[in-house]
This record gives structure tokens, C-alpha cells and sequence, in this order.
């Protein structure tokens, strides 16, 4: 047998047990715990692939940004895990859904007549270089315009996500209180004014 | 490539996403792990990129799934951030208690 092969089951097979273990988990926490497992494993198969730049930057990004930003709401928010136990009846439905969508795309795979080899390459893949400084040389020349347009989203989220979760005492939050809605009356919001002609109202 | 096929990677990520997509329509607890069905998603698509850039030896795939990265992050701390300020006025994120927008 073949050791990349058998080094590429392994981690498809951990990274796809621990995707269904991310979807199915009751604690919020184990959840978080296997998607940096999932997260992991794919930038192990990042690396077999020869993409150690990109392996690398899913560890950096997602396990040390994205599953630690994940793991801070969960703890922060508390949520108290409630053990529903009424059967959810479309849950085979969903199932199937999922199912009849991967049996789908495994036909489009096995019977597509689309020859990727024939393609034309854009940009080959040099191979005397490493792959960072291959990826390097792409992206700050060629690519430089979606590089920075790609800062300018992350700078939009910053700033989007510190002004949303700021508390302000001149912006607070605005809650919808049904009772005094409809305890108001005509005495308790309307006044009626009489304006002297020339004087003005002092409001 | 050492005896690694192109539609092994596909079918493992066609295979991801099909759980990502799962994962959503399951979901009856809370906002959170909807998002994370959507990280799965994004990983699945990503490994798409990858797998292809190596196959065709074109670089291009590669420097698509640091773009997809970035979304992903934004995505994220952007969702997180909706999540805490509904959890902080309504004290819960469970779906089925999501539905003041509904018609």
C-alpha cells in the first residue's frame, strides 16, 4: 500500500468523523473542540498536497482566530444546553436532503466528460521556489488589487463588529416594551397647544 | 501524485459540504452551531480550491482560498458580534425563539 494514501484516508476519515461530530454535538463546547479537529486534519491534507503555505495559514487563522473567537461567545453567552426530548419528525427528511445532494454531486463527479487536465494554466506552479515564496510573488504583483480589497473586508468587519457589540450610554438598546405600548393613551402622549399669532411655541 | 486522485478530494468535499448543508437544516438549538455548519462549508470548499491548484499545477486556486479565508474570518466575527448584542436584549439564541421577524 501507498503511504500518502493511507496517510490521506486517515485524515479524510478523522476530518469527516469530526464534521459530523461539529453538526450533531449537544454541548456548544465539544462542537468548537472538533471543528479545530476538523480544521486540523484539513490542513494536514493541505500539506500533503504541497500547499504547506495554506496549511499553515488554516492553523494560524482558524484554529488561533475563528474556533478561539467561537469557543469566547460560547463561554461568554452561558447557554444553558436544554435536553429537548421531543422527536423532531422531519429529521429524516433532512437527512435524506443531505443525502440525495452528495449522491448528486458523486454522479456530476463519476460521469463529468470535463477535461480539467486540458485546461490552460494561469499561473503554473513553480518548482524550484517554495510554495510561500511562489504564493508571494502571485499575490503582491498580480493579485495586489483583490489583496487589498480583501483588507478593506476585514476592516469593514472590525469596525462592523466593534460598533455593534459597544455599549453607549447615549445608544442604548432599544427594547420593545408591548405593555406600555398599549398602556398608552390619549392623555399620557398628546398635547394640545394653543399658538399665539407671532410668538412662536416653546417646545 | 503519490497515488492521491483528484476525485478522492472532490468526493471528500463534496461529502463535507453535504454535512455543512446537513448540519443547517438539522439545527433546532442555537445560532452558533449554524455558524459553525457554515465554517464546515467553507472548509469544504476551500479544500476544492486547494485540490484543484495542485492537480492542475496552477497557483491561482491557492491565492482563492486565502480570499475565502479572509470571508470566512469576516463572517464570522461579524455573526459573533449579531449574536452577542441579540443575546444581550433578548437573553437567548435558540431558533425556534428567533421569529420576531416573522410575518
Amino acid at each position: 500500500m501507498n503511504f500518502t494514501l493511507d496517510l490521506f484516508y486517515i485524515f479524510s476519515f478523522v476530518l469527516v468523523s469530526s464534521a459530523l461530530a461539529t453538526i450533531s454535538a449537544r454541548n456548544m463546547v465539544h462542537a468548537a473542540m472538533f471543528l479545530i479537529l476538523a480544521f486540523v486534519n484539513a490542513s494536514a491534507l493541505f500539506i500533503l498536497l504541497g500547499a504547506e503555505f495554506l496549511a499553515m495559514l488554516l492553523i494560524v487563522v482558524y484554529v488561533g482566530a475563528i474556533a478561539v473567537l467561537f469557543l469566547f461567545v460560547v463561554m461568554m453567552l452561558n447557554v444553558d444546553v436544554k435536553h429537548e426530548n421531543e422527536v423532531n419528525r422531519k429529521r429524516p427528511i433532512f437527512i435524506l436532503v443531505g443525502a440525495v445532494l452528495f449522491a448528486e454531486i458523486l454522479l456530476i463527479i463519476k460521469f463529468s466528460t470535463v477535461k480539467f487536465y486540458e485546461t490552460k494554466t494561469l499561473f503554473p506552479t513553480p518548482t524550484e521556489i517554495s510554495n510561500t515564496s511562489a504564493i508571494g510573488n502571485v499575490l503582491y504583483t498580480d493579485f495586489i488589487l483583490p489583496f487589498q480589497l480583501a483588507g478593506a473586508v476585514l476592516f469593514v468587519a472590525m469596525i462592523g463588529a466593534i460598533v455593534l457589540t459597544i455599549r453607549d450610554k447615549a445608544r442604548p438598546i432599544k427594547k420593545q416594551n408591548i405593555a406600555e405600548q398599549v398602556a398608552r393613551n390619549k392623555a399620557t402622549s398628546l398635547e394640545v397647544v394653543k399658538v399665539k399669532s407671532g410668538e412662536g411655541i416653546d417646545l | 501524485m503519490n497515488g492521491l486522485e483528484l476525485q478522492d478530494f472532490i468526493t471528500l468535499s463534496a461529502l463535507l459540504f453535504c454535512i455543512g448543508v446537513s448540519g443547517i437544516f438539522l439545527n433546532r438549538k442555537n445560532v452558533i452551531s449554524l455558524l459553525m455548519s457554515i465554517e464546515v462549508m467553507l472548509l469544504s470548499i476551500n479544500i476544492n480550491f486547494v485540490a484543484f491548484s495542485a492537480f492542475l499545477h496552477d497557483l491561482v486556486g491557492q491565492i482563492f482560498a486565502i480570499f475565502v479565508l479572509t470571508v470566512a474570518g469576516a463572517e464570522a466575527a461579524i455573526g459573533l458580534a449579531i449574536l452577542v448584542i441579540y443575546f444581550r436584549t433578548n437573553r437567548t439564541i435558540e431558533i425556534k425563539d428567533i421569529s420576531s421577524l416573522r410575518g
